[in-house]
């Protein structure tokens, strides 16, 4: 696994042998090329950038070029067992629309994000008073692509009002490792969170 | 020409099959004997497992790569596409492309003799489909001992092509490259292709489509139904740019000669094309065209049709082209991953409309020749 970044480690972990996956925002390709040699998924990567489109014909991955802001209409109610979105929550203008979506299309729905309740985050802007940045986070304010932040406790509390059934949590930091302090307060110390979404609840 | 160009084919030489074995049509209808013309680029490698079969749209015809001579000054109409490292490139395939039943340029078409007559077919050429070639290109194949293709491609109706060898014989092909494309017409398609007809069919050269027998062409009626093709191949945008509002002379003459340029130009077009093309070919390839209905046999259901299909896809769409919108292409893909059969669809940025899928373009010609790279064939 060592080509794969940390934290799609950590969610080759949760794929079961053998899925139908739908990676949305894909990028190269790496994480569906490695489930397809190692796990035997099938699916396919949805991605809008072209040269991340081309990479992945490159890598014998099936891709669709595809807008997520415009829904996955393509796509039939839950066809795919697992569908996958790390690191671009944050960047979507409707990220509530598209977690709709992709509890419509998969069983389950796997998302990644970075904190902003990071204590760093908290910090820098407390004491310096100016919006955050970072390795994680390094563009400036008035040109990021990360418009929708948040934290774990937003994304739970977001989860909990929409019936959302969350069946894994991952808190790590960005070379994927979990600490005592992490366990103890994820929202002050989890760099990256890692969420499994089950179908929604029955209740509601 | 520039046959000296390192990525071209250089100079090719049609070839042609006579097949005696009759071939019955969708229509009902049964063609005795038949020619085909055929180019091929590139070599069969022993294990025959690295042919391509390249099918052409609605004007073009088995001349897809390279020059016929020294004097020509236009490649083939896919030489952006095919040649030594290009996205088919002949160092690694052995590229197919023949000229479809029907057509004018060799193959057996409504201009030949027809053999019980002894007069040309005319209007007795039966109507042919998508269905109809796909059946003559596989014993085309086995003529050539081709018992797999490695991928067909085609843009337009030649990606219809390509998606009904899919679905046509799924065990033999291990990719269909669809370009362009799309499932069916739209009836705003069909319209056009109707106003098309119209526009040969009421020429009064016509004779009923037995003008080779009056000695005469419809070449009013061909000339207009190009002039309306080549509208709705192009863009709004790439019309715009190419003429805008441009007079042929400096002022205007108020009268109903040419004032504009973009009309002097489809004139243009439509003549150079009347002066070598078969007004009853225009009529039967248009009538494939709208013809064209794969998930008809499943009751509409597109992805019940590809449930059996075994062949990977490679589907690409032009942003500008409004004919074969990426709409088109995406109820193609959409009732593939319903399916689920590998497909790649990508979206190309171009101005050239529905054209665009034979116009140099960076993006399309990387991710066409990726794909194709990516297609294992023996050494």
């Amino acid at each position: 696994m060592s080509q794969l970044r940390p934290e799609l480690e950590k969610i080759c972990e949760w794929i079961e042998p053998g899925s139908r996956v739908l990676d949305l925002g894909c990028g190269d390709g790496a994480l569906l090329d490695w489930l397809q040699r190692n796990r035997q998924v099938t699916g396919y990567g949805v991605e809008i950038d072209q040269q991340n489109v081309l990479s992945c014909i490159k890598n014998n991955v099936n891709i669709i070029q595809a807008d997520l802001e415009a829904g996955l209409t393509d796509f039939a109610d839950a066809s795919f067992d697992y569908v996958i979105m790390t690191q671009a929550l944050q960047a979507l203008h409707r990220p509530d629309k598209t977690l709709d979506e992709m509890l419509r299309v998969g069983r389950k729905s796997i998302v990644t994000f970075p904190n902003f309740g990071l204590w760093k985050c908290r910090l820098y802007l407390s004491i310096k008073g100016r919006m955050p940045v970072s390795k994680a986070l390094p563009a400036p304010w008035y040109d990021t692509k990360n418009i929708h932040l948040c934290t774990v406790k937003d994304f739970e509390q977001f989860c909990e009002q929409r019936s959302m059934v969350i069946s894994k949590r991952g808190i790590v930091d960005y070379e994927h490792q979990s600490s005592t302090l992490m366990k103890l307060w994820p929202n002050l110390f989890g760099e990256v969170a890692l969420y499994q979404l089950d179908e929604k609840s029955q209740c509601d | 020409m520039s046959t000296t160009k390192t990525d071209s084919v250089g100079i090719v030489q049609p070839q042609t099959r006579h097949f005696e074995e009759p071939l019955l049509l969708e229509c009902g209808k049964v063609i005795e004997q038949y020619d085909i013309v055929y180019e091929t680029y590139g070599t069969l490698n022993k294990k025959a497992d690295n042919a391509v079969l390249v099918c052409h749209a609605l004007s073009a015809d088995h001349h897809a790569a390279g020059y016929h001579s020294e004097a020509d000054r236009k490649p083939g109409w896919w030489d952006i596409c095919i040649g030594p490292g290009k996205a088919i490139d002949t160092n690694r395939f052995f590229v197919v492309s023949p000229c479809n039943l029907g057509h004018c340029n060799g193959s057996t078409g409504p201009r030949s003799i027809n053999p019980k007559t002894s007069q040309a077919y005319g209007e007795d050429f039966p109507i042919v489909t998508v269905v109809d070639w796909v059946n003559y290109q596989k014993r085309l194949a086995d003529t050539l001992g081709v018992s797999q293709w490695a991928a067909v491609a085609g843009g337009s109706l030649g990606g219809m092509q390509a998606l009904q060898w899919a679905i046509q014989f799924p065990g033999m092909l291990r990719h269909s490259i669809v370009i362009a494309s799309a499932p069916k017409l739209s009836a705003q398609n069909i319209a056009f292709n109707a106003v098309a007809r119209q526009a040969i069919m009421s020429d009064p050269d016509f004779h009923e489509g037995r003008y080779y027998d009056h000695g005469t062409v419809p070449i009013n009626g061909l000339k207009v139904a190009r002039m309306l093709g080549h509208i709705t191949y192009l863009s709004d945008d790439a019309m715009g740019d190419k003429f805008g509002r441009e007079l042929k002379n400096e002022q205007l003459n108020y009268d109903y000669g040419v004032e504009f340029q973009v009309e002097s130009y489809l004139r243009h077009q439509g003549e150079s094309f009347a002066s070598h093309f078969d007004a009853n070919t225009y009529l039967l390839m248009t009538k494939a065209l709208d013809y064209f209905d794969p998930a008809s046999k499943e009751g509409g259901d597109l992805s019940a049709v590809f449930k059996k299909v075994q062949a990977k896809f490679f589907l690409a769409s032009f942003t500008t082209d409004w004919r074969f919108s990426p709409e088109r292409s995406k109820e193609i893909v959409s009732a593939l991953t319903d399916a689920n059969r590998d497909v790649s669809y990508i979206e190309f940025e171009s101005n050239y409309g529905h054209d665009a899928f034979l116009v140099k373009n960076d993006d399309y010609l990387n991710a066409f020749s990726a794909y194709m790279q990516n297609i294992e064939v023996s050494k």
